[in-house]
């Protein structure tokens, strides 16, 4: 599928699929990449070394810092999938140099939890 | 978006990590906002430097980032979460004074003018009409593209950090001509007004506006009342800018049932324990206009009084220093109302406040209630 690029750079990995939209600076820990807003769908999981999918960031715009924490302490996401371009996950992701690429609703509704994807950030294709 | 060769190797790391960063966060934010290109800027203003708002993640990450970088284009900041020379007087810990220290020096070592000031329109030269900048302070991004004559979006703290790293910014939104022409006008049918009027009004506008707002009805602003329009304007939403006099397209009241909807969300006492004065800081004109006010009077409880360090000097001349002092009101430099440490709940309940955007993050930060009134009714209230 094609998808807009926000962020460049290649990830290959296995998807992980959110339903609700992320909060990242309440809703996931920095230290482990574990997501700990307990209304969340992803609930308990870990969002490291995983292409994760969401619909959009949503909270402070402090929550850019939460992503460059993740990636310091080696449990960010290789990539990230968003429906629309937040500027708090669009900052969070340059800052942090992880690709981010946005898909339209019916590709996003293509896509399988625990799928292996190759993600294409400078070309803007997911395989 | 289109870049240019240089960008383009910037953006791919040829010229270090710091400029790669730098340019990948203009193009994620220009491509999430439809630019096109990147065009210069000239001045960057800075937010994101009181601990209190970004953090041991911010801290962090400025200190690695200050290691090899410098910023290319004029660059100020916004206040800290306390003075420096007056930190002793205040019960603060240890640790929040450390924190803040390494972001003041990160800051300063990437180039920073240590200004530590949110009006700075007001103490700095204006450059020439219609010269793109990067604010990302929303009061001075909305008093610079509505009173200075500069073109900026109301930048975030990535953006416009970016923008004082490469000397760039992406051209979209309020850069464009077209997008600064308001399709909304609201018209101000308040008769008695002061700046609290012009702050709610603003924080009206903010709540309803696109981009681009026109205010009719609205032509006796001092200064007072301006800066208090364009805080309260960039505190409830994404509107960067105003324009004066009637638009063609939607219009809307600003009468006295709207004035008092936002009077009841923000004001949420009757009295306070505590008084402050100074979001946005208070400035030369201001403190001279406050100066002639408390002649004579003292202050029934204490009040602290926020204002950039730039004007100290001459508040010490004029005597207007002096004068606030003897009416019992503190002067604090460096840092201002919002998110201010000094502001304690585990000591006041409530707090006084003419300020609009002070009354919204004394309310959602500080969390102490608010008796939000004119700078008038807390003189004649306040003091003897």
């Amino acid at each position: 599928m094609n998808v807009k690029v926000i962020v460049r750079g290649k990830a290959k990995g296995s998807l992980l699929v959110a339903k609700n939209p992320i909060n990242f600076l309440g809703g996931i820990d920095k230290k482990t990449g574990i997501v700990h807003d307990k209304k969340h769908d992803l609930f308990g999981k870990s969002i490291g070394g995983k292409i994760l999918a969401f619909p959009f960031g949503v909270g402070s715009s402090v929550g850019a810092y939460t992503l460059y924490s993740l990636k310091y302490n080696n449990c960010a996401p290789l990539a990230m999938i968003c429906l629309k371009a937040d500027l708090t996950t669009a900052s969070g992701c340059a800052i942090s140099n992880i690709p981010l690429v946005i898909a339209s609703k019916d590709d996003y509704d293509l896509l399988q939890e625990n799928k292996e994807v190759t993600l294409d950030a400078v070309e803007g294709k997911i395989l | 978006m289109e870049l240019t060769k240089d960008e383009e190797n910037a953006l791919d790391g040829k010229q270090g990590e710091t400029l790669a960063l730098a340019y990948r966060t203009l193009v994620a934010i220009g491509e999430a906002s439809n630019a096109d290109r990147l065009i210069p800027i000239e001045w960057a203003h800075l937010s994101g430097v009181n601990y209190n708002t970004i953090g041991d993640a911010g801290k962090e990450f400025l200190s690695q980032l200050s290691r090899d970088a410098t910023f290319k284009v004029k660059t100020t900041v916004n206040p800290m979460g306390f003075d420096f020379d007056s930190v002793s007087n205040y019960k603060l810990d240890d640790k929040f004074i450390e924190n803040q220290r390494s972001i003041k020096n990160s800051y300063e070592k990437m180039g920073a003018i240590p200004s530590y000031s949110c009006i700075p329109y007001e103490i700095f030269d204006i450059p020439k009409q219609g010269t793109h900048v990067s604010f990302a302070e929303s009061n001075a991004a909305i008093y610079a593209n509505s009173f200075s004559g500069l073109k900026t979006n109301k930048e975030g703290a990535f953006s416009a950090l970016a923008s004082a790293l490469t000397g760039k910014s992406p051209c979209s939104d309020l850069r464009d001509d077209d997008v600064r022409k308001p399709n909304l006008t609201i018209r101000m049918k308040i008769e008695s007004r002061d700046e609290l009027t012009y702050g709610m009004l603003g924080y009206f506008a903010g709540k309803v506006a696109g981009s681009s707002v026109a205010l009719s009805g609205v032509n006796d602003l001092d200064r007072r009342s301006c800066k208090s329009l364009c805080a309260g304007m960039g505190t409830s939403g994404a509107c960067g800018m105003f324009t004066f006099g009637e638009e063609e397209g939607e219009k809307i009241d600003f009468d006295k049932n709207e004035m008092q909807k936002i009077h009841d969300e923000l004001n949420t006492s009757e009295s306070g324990d505590l008084i402050t004065l100074g979001s946005p800081q208070l400035g030369l004109e201001e403190i001279g206009d406050l100066a002639l006010m408390l002649k004579g009077r003292k202050f029934q409880k204490r009040c602290m009084i926020f204002c950039p360090s730039a004007i100290k000097g001459q508040i010490r001349d004029l005597g207007y220093a002096n004068e606030i002092e003897h009416a019992g009101g503190e002067l604090l430099f460096d840092c201002c109302t919002c998110l201010s440490p000094l502001v304690d709940n585990k000591e006041v309940d409530s707090v006084v406040t003419n300020s609009v955007k002070g009354a919204y993050y004394l309310k959602t930060s500080n969390k102490v209630d608010v008796n939000l009134k004119s700078l008038k009714r807390i003189v004649q209230e306040e003091t003897k």
